[in-house]
């Protein structure tokens, strides 16, 4: 093992700058061998810049890298490989049409003469890595037919092609499932009891918690502090991290429900779901938790009529529907904010009013050309109403924060008078001051007397603004919660598939 | 569905819809149509299919490797012209049968240069491929009417036209040299480093830049590898002809094209293979060969044509995409 007093990575007064932004102003960081130190910022804060330029993709303007005590140059990917630097991309960078093991040696096939591939090396090599992960895949086996998840252990794979002296991790448990997660966990373990140095990027506070030594805090491009894990608590790096402290207390004025807005009576869409049946009053939020791939998303998608259900029956303000299209579904006051805001709910190229008005273009009309005037109207009230901090309708939606263009799908789906309003992983990939927000803004729309559903993987998420809990797994529910009997435990085991007892 | 592919033969058809079609239309025309099933005429449809098919191979490459070249046709045409016209300067007179391979040479390394040319702007400036060999495909047509002064070139050397009519034992030799290339070719893409890389950057450009996978030299390569195979065809064609005329190759790149989707190479990059390609380029000239012997009028075989190639893609879109779980889109 080497010295731990030498730290293992060193970046020292890192600037980088791009055409009228400064994204890292003179950021510190090191990671000593065999600690765990995980990078904290809000979106934008400069975490992804930073590691860039620690793989090579970036070169900083000011600053040098030390690897080892030896200040270096990067300037490319396979260099920082080379100098035992590592990253695991937060989205995945695999060639889905490749086998496991050609993208874990991506760029580094082993060879032979003629500039052969020598398979036969590279399936042992990456099969050793794989049973090292404990994956239950073959690495011959096309990654697009694995699941999210072990496309991830892929990803996680080929930081053990080398004898790495720093991983770094950008979100990587952002497809996890639970029981992966452990496994991933066990491997940075792992990896720490090699000495080996680890960078972890994350916004779950729970698990910088468990696994990290040190905490450091990036806020608008610059350094704010590091902390020693031990010694703090998540409210400091909040405060650190966005500047103030969160509110995380619900409002709890007496809900207020009226009749019931959507029916669902045993809904199947075989393998996905069935028998599926749930309601939704005027002003109630009803939270559906489960695992990815429970079925939660399919099931607003066939409500919005982008797939055609089996069998069952789905009931609006009492009357029976039948919802073969999006446009019926619009019709019927359905609305889905869908699951991937940048490649489901936004044009990225296009403006934020244009992205607004989207869906009902085609009746704000003023003869046959479009209306200014009304398209603006309805920019302005939701602009308000939701607080979009733009500065103006002009910006391309692309350019906005997270929660931003969150609010802005949020915003083209309320102008269209939803009476059902399903939102499908409401702050995925968002920082925490915004998911408080964008929690606020859920409740609010519910006491407004808005049906809405919220379908989460984050359980502070659904307990925080769920009023019902709708827990499934591998597409069936498992069973229905009133938010004031739910436990953690019990959610937990709902949605692993283990019957609870029926509560006493 | 789930029956049938268990059987290993039915599931490596559904894979590959092309080769199915391939062996229907091969018993269709070999019952209808007199002359089609005899050695004579199967290596013939090789040799017809051997100028188009080159260019497949070619072609594979680039689109695999998320690219793809419509100046191949023009690419042909000037690489045509060079070889029939080289032989007859003055400088190699007294070379006699030998003064047709600097002509051949010359050809052979013009079309690389048109291909790298190609690849370099793709790889410097970022342009879509698909602009920058579109004005490649006008300019280099350009210079084909401009060398040729509009008209046709002849071959004055003997030896030069009846290098086609060769035979290695019992096969043509044009029918020989497809066939090694295609055996090159697939060796390339599948067994090399360089061929797998071209999967990567098609496939996920991203993730090949993220990898350290040099993207710009790798598709350079491919366009200078299909350069030069739109010039072999482009010379083996004028031995046929014993002449290169200025309108050699129009509409080429089109049946290139058709030929490796209807193979199923995927126009957006990463996937599709040299097996595919074949099927495609044979579907192509077992129908032209079949009804040519069925005087079933040439035009004909378009409309047949543009059809099994959107039946094809239907297929293929039915059996191999269901990963989006039904979504109605």
């Amino acid at each position: 093992m080497t010295d731990t007093n030498t730290p293992a990575l060193q970046l020292q007064g890192i600037v980088k700058t791009f055409p009228g932004v400064r994204a890292l102003d003179g950021v510190d960081f090191d990671v000593r061998p065999g600690e765990v130190h995980a990078l904290l910022g809000e979106n934008g804060a400069g975490k992804s810049t930073l590691m860039k330029v620690l793989a090579g993709m970036y070169q900083p303007n000011e600053g040098r890298i030390l690897i080892g005590g030896q200040p270096v140059q990067i300037s490319n990917p396979i260099e920082a490989k080379a100098q035992g630097v590592v990253l695991i991309h937060q989205e995945l960078s695999l060639v889905p049409e490749m086998s496991a093991a050609e993208n874990i040696y991506l760029g580094e096939l082993p060879r032979k003469g003629m500039g052969r591939v020598n398979w036969k090396e590279l399936y042992a090599r990456s099969n050793a890595i794989l049973e090292r992960l404990k994956c239950r895949f073959r690495a011959e086996v096309t990654v697009a037919n694995l699941s999210i998840a072990n496309q991830q252990m892929v990803e996680i794979a080929r930081a053990l092609t080398v004898d790495a002296r720093v991983v770094v991790f950008d979100e990587p448990t952002a497809s996890l499932t639970d029981a992966e997660k452990v496994v991933l966990f066990d491997i940075i373990n792992d990896l720490k009891s090699q000495g080996v140095g680890i960078v972890y990027i994350s916004h779950r506070m729970d698990e910088i918690f468990t696994l990290s030594d040190r905490i450091t805090v990036l806020r608008d491009g610059q350094y704010r502090g590091t902390l020693t894990t031990a010694e703090t608590d998540e409210d400091a790096v909040t405060r650190l991290m966005i500047g103030r402290s969160l509110d995380l207390s619900r409002n709890e004025a007496a809900p207020d429900f009226g009749k019931t807005m959507l029916e669902v009576r045993n809904l199947s869409c075989a393998p996905l779901f069935e028998d599926v049946s749930f309601t939704v009053r005027e002003g109630e939020v009803v939270g559906f938790y489960g695992l990815v791939g429970a079925g939660r998303t399919e099931i607003a998608e066939t409500l919005f009529g982008l797939r055609t259900p089996d069998s069952g029956q789905v009931f609006i303000d009492g009357q029976e529907v039948t919802i073969a299209s999006a446009q019926d579904a619009i019709g019927l006051g359905i609305s889905l904010v869908p699951e991937n805001r940048k490649e489901q709910g936004l044009v990225l190229q296009m403006n934020c009013r244009d992205n607004m008005t989207l869906p009902q273009v085609h009746n704000l009309r003023a003869g046959p050309f479009l209306s200014n005037g009304a398209e603006l109207a309805i920019f302005d009230k939701y602009r308000d109403k939701l607080e979009i901090k733009t500065p103006s309708w002009k910006q391309t939606a692309g350019v906005l924060s997270g929660g931003n263009q969150q609010k802005i799908v949020i915003g083209k789906w309320l102008s269209m008078q939803p009476r059902v309003l399903i939102v499908d992983e409401p702050t995925r990939g968002i920082d925490v001051g915004s998911k408080s927000e964008i929690h606020q803004l859920l409740r609010d729309l519910a006491s407004q007397g808005y049906a809405v559903i919220v379908i989460s993987s984050e359980m502070p998420e659904v307990l925080r603004v769920s009023d019902r809990i709708v827990a499934m797994y591998h597409g069936r529910v498992m069973r229905e919660f009133e938010i004031d009997d739910v436990t953690e435990d019990s959610l937990v085991q709902a949605i692993s598939g283990i019957k609870a007892s029926e509560p006493a | 569905m789930r029956a049938l592919s268990n059987n290993p033969i039915l599931y490596w058809l559904m894979r590959n819809p092309i080769w199915g079609f391939v062996i229907v239309v091969f018993i269709f025309f070999s019952l209808s149509a007199d002359h089609f099933f005899s050695g004579r005429n199967l290596t013939n449809i090789v040799v017809q299919t051997s100028t188009i098919g080159l260019i497949a191979l070619g072609m594979t490459l680039v689109m695999i490797n998320g690219n793809i070249d419509l100046s191949v046709g023009a690419t042909l045409a000037l690489a045509a012209a060079f070889a029939v016209d080289v032989q007859s300067w003055a400088m190699f007179a007294t070379w006699g049968n030998w003064q047709i391979l600097p002509a051949v040479c010359i050809a052979l390394l013009v079309g690389i240069l048109m291909g790298a040319i190609n690849g370099f702007i793709v790889w410097k400036t970022g342009v879509d491929a698909f602009i920058v060999t579109l004005g490649a495909m006008l300019g280099i047509r350009g210079l084909v009417f401009v060398y040729t002064g509009e008209s046709s070139f002849y071959a004055m050397n003997f030896a030069y036209s009846d290098f086609s009519s060769m035979t290695l034992g019992p096969f043509p030799v044009l029918a020989v040299i497809f066939v090694l290339a295609v055996l090159a070719v697939h060796w390339l893409l599948s067994r090399t480093v360089h061929g797998r890389n071209t999967y990567a950057v098609g496939g996920n450009r991203e993730a090949a830049v993220n990898a350290g996978i040099r993207v710009g030299p790798h598709m350079m390569i491919n366009f200078m590898l299909i350069g030069f195979l739109a010039a072999l065809s482009g010379v083996l064609l004028s031995t046929q002809m014993g002449a290169a005329t200025p309108n050699l190759g129009r509409d080429y790149e089109l049946w290139v094209i058709t030929a490796v989707v209807l193979g199923g190479t995927k126009l957006t990059g990463g996937k599709g293979d040299i097996i595919g390609t074949l099927g495609g380029v044979l579907a192509i000239g077992i129908l032209r060969n079949g009804m040519n012997l069925m005087q079933v009028p040439a035009f004909f075989v378009y409309v047949i044509l543009g059809s099994i190639l959107i039946a094809v893609l239907f297929l293929d879109k039915r059996f191999n995409r269901n990963a989006d779980g039904g979504l109605r889109l």
